[in-house]
């Protein structure tokens, strides 16, 4: 007979029921807000509520009616769509040029991008604040676009690095041979081949644009504020509404989690990197 | 026209100057081939007339036109990668039709010059293939199908058989033999195998470290080579180098002799030697002998009928007028 490696006892159950656990316990916070959100503000503090409770929709009403929910979504679709757009296209070319036609400093840029993100954000919120209010620029869709932009392009860019060092370089080549032009190599050959972590990457920049929140709340007041705005601004002097706060909240995050949950397998790719050819 | 002179070309990557100055001529029509062992600067060197690699100094022209800062498309060369390096998300069809859309011609003409590169070579059944749904030889005639729709000056090979398997690579050396025989056109092919070079090239360039050891025909290289590299390099099995008081006999430093151009004989004969392992290839015997006193082994090639086994006591003559004497610089006395 012969011999084969049997798998541990933990790898056929403690494995599973570790990942169960682990997975309920990252899960339950978002049950739990979805639950509050249908209590009222009274409910929600009242233990004896807090399974067996008469659900509501007041909160969401109250929400659409008087905090104006659709302009802040609004304004969050608004800012992360563009601001992606945007990453992608000063990013890809940026991409492609460190990971076909690499020099001396390539190295060194890509690390420079990253140590950017090592900047603590609370650093620089005072100059921030002062030079975007000199400029006219506080509250501008084109400021939180901008802001957007540029705080996820190094890992944008790190990620399409990775995704386009798998091309062969042969076949940049042989476009090269066969008359195409830079921009004409990246319309005809990088994107279609990379598209899948194209995809990704611009998957992922959208998710991190849609939950920003250190910038969004304290560079806008209302024209350009998005969603995570809309649930600082329910933190109410008077005390913590949880109804009405998980309600925003359920509302802030429902589309995001939506798109992910039908985006799942280009998440995956896109953070395994270059796992998937 | 394909006519493509190198003046004083050299490349180096940071201090290390791989290519020291190289100056080579390649006639229209020819089928050049530059063979060396490799990291001797072959596919550098094809890369540079490519233009997909820059010199550090000198000249490239292809018709008497200096065509160093010329960028790669507009150089009127095509070329063939090992890889193949096709457009992994086109058909076939577009992949033979991509240089033609890259220059803007109309889509019928396209379409019939497509048409006519697959007849050639075959591929009118996989024109609606991707390049993952075909076997490494029809892959490697789509790439050829590529470089010819675009009625190139010259034809750049990058060792294009050896990713195939060995049935496969000698059919393909006959189709690249044969498109150059009715194209006419210039074709300059790199590999590290001899065999290719010899049966395909009408000139060898035989390279070491960047240097061009010895330009000529396939029969001038493998009658005359210039020094011990190219003697040793060109023949298969490779030519046998005796240094010593046997080549002293000759007034040379080293003689060579190649293992066809030995006599052998069970009974008598100049050097006697003990037979290590005869490999039977049926047309021929190649015999390795030990234990001559002149060098390690000798090689020599017999009649494939003989019988001879490992231990069998053996004597070798070489014939007199096929030994090539070399001096102590090992050039070609």
């Amino acid at each position: 007979m012969a011999i084969v490696a049997k798998p541990s006892k933990f790898a056929k159950y403690g494995r599973p029921t570790l990942a169960w656990v682990v997975g309920l316990l990252f899960f339950f916070p978002i049950f739990w807000m979805v639950v509050t959100s249908f209590k009222t503000d009274a409910d929600a503090v009242k233990p004896e509520h807090l399974i067996w409770f008469t659900p509501t929709l007041e909160n969401y009403l109250n929400m659409t009616e008087n905090y104006d929910y659709w302009r802040f979504a609004g304004n969050s679709v608004i800012t992360a769509v563009f601001a992606t757009v945007f990453t992608l296209f000063v990013g890809i070319p940026c991409a492609y040029a460190m990971a076909f036609n690499p020099s001396r400093a390539t190295k060194d840029v890509l690390m420079w991008m990253l140590s950017t993100k090592m900047l603590p954000a609370a650093a620089v919120l005072y100059p921030m604040t002062f030079i975007t209010k000199s400029a006219g620029l506080f509250d501008t869709h084109f400021l939180i676009i901008m802001v957007l932009s540029l705080i996820n392009m190094p890992i944008v860019i790190w990620m399409l690095f990775t995704y386009f060092k798998e091309i062969p370089k042969d076949i940049i080549e042989a476009g090269q041979m066969d008359g195409v032009s830079t921009w004409g190599e990246i319309k005809e050959i990088l994107i279609p081949l990379a598209w899948g972590g194209i995809a990704s990457t611009a998957l992922l920049c959208f998710i991190f644009c849609w939950n920003e929140a250190y910038w969004t709340v304290r560079l806008t007041t209302t024209d350009a504020a998005t969603l995570s705005k809309l649930i600082e601004g329910n933190r109410a002097p008077e005390g913590l509404f949880f109804g009405r706060l998980s309600a925003v909240s359920a509302a802030a995050v429902g589309p995001i989690v939506v798109l992910g949950w039908f985006c799942q397998k280009q998440l995956v790719q896109g953070l395994t990197f270059g796992a998937v050819k | 026209m394909g006519r493509i002179q190198l003046k004083s070309v050299t490349k180096s990557f940071g201090d290390i100057q791989v290519i020291p100055p190289l100056d080579l001529t390649i006639e229209d029509g020819e089928f050049a081939v530059f063979v060396g062992p490799s990291g001797c600067g072959k596919s550098t060197l094809l890369r540079m007339i490519a233009g997909l690699e820059d010199l550090t100094s000198g000249d490239i022209e292809i018709d008497g036109e200096i065509a160093t800062e010329v960028p790669p498309a507009q150089r009127g060369l095509a070329m063939v990668f090992q890889s193949y390096a096709l457009y992994p998300h086109m058909t076939v069809r577009k992949n033979i039709g991509f240089p033609l859309r890259m220059a803007k011609m109309a889509q019928a003409e396209i379409d019939q010059r497509v048409e006519t590169a697959a007849k050639s070579l075959n591929l009118m059944d996989y024109l609606d293939r991707k390049p993952a749904d075909l076997s490494g030889g029809q892959r490697q005639r789509v790439a050829i199908g590529r470089a010819i729709v675009r009625e190139p000056a010259a034809f750049l090979f990058d060792e294009p058989l050896s990713n195939l398997d060995a049935a496969l690579r000698v059919g393909m050396r006959l189709e690249i033999g044969e498109l150059h025989e009715r194209l006419k056109t210039t074709m300059i092919y790199v590999t590290h195998d001899q065999v290719e070079a010899m049966t395909m090239a009408n000139k060898i360039v035989v390279l070491r470290a960047g240097v061009i050891e010895q330009v000529g025909s396939p029969l001038e290289l493998y009658h005359k080579p210039r020094n011990e590299f190219v003697a040793g390099f060109i023949g298969s099995p490779k030519m046998n180098l005796v240094k010593g008081s046997e080549a002293e006999k000759h007034e040379a430093a080293t003689i060579g002799i190649r293992p066809e151009h030995t006599d052998v004989s069970m009974t008598d004969g100049a050097w006697k030697g003990r037979v290590g392992v005869a490999e039977h290839l049926g047309s021929d015997t190649f015999i390795h002998v030990h234990d001559t006193g002149l060098a390690d082994m000798l090689t020599v090639r017999v009649n494939g009928d003989i019988s001879v086994k490992h231990g069998d006591t053996i004597y070798l003559t070489p014939q007199a007028d096929q030994i090539h004497k070399f001096d102590a610089q090992g050039m070609r006395i």
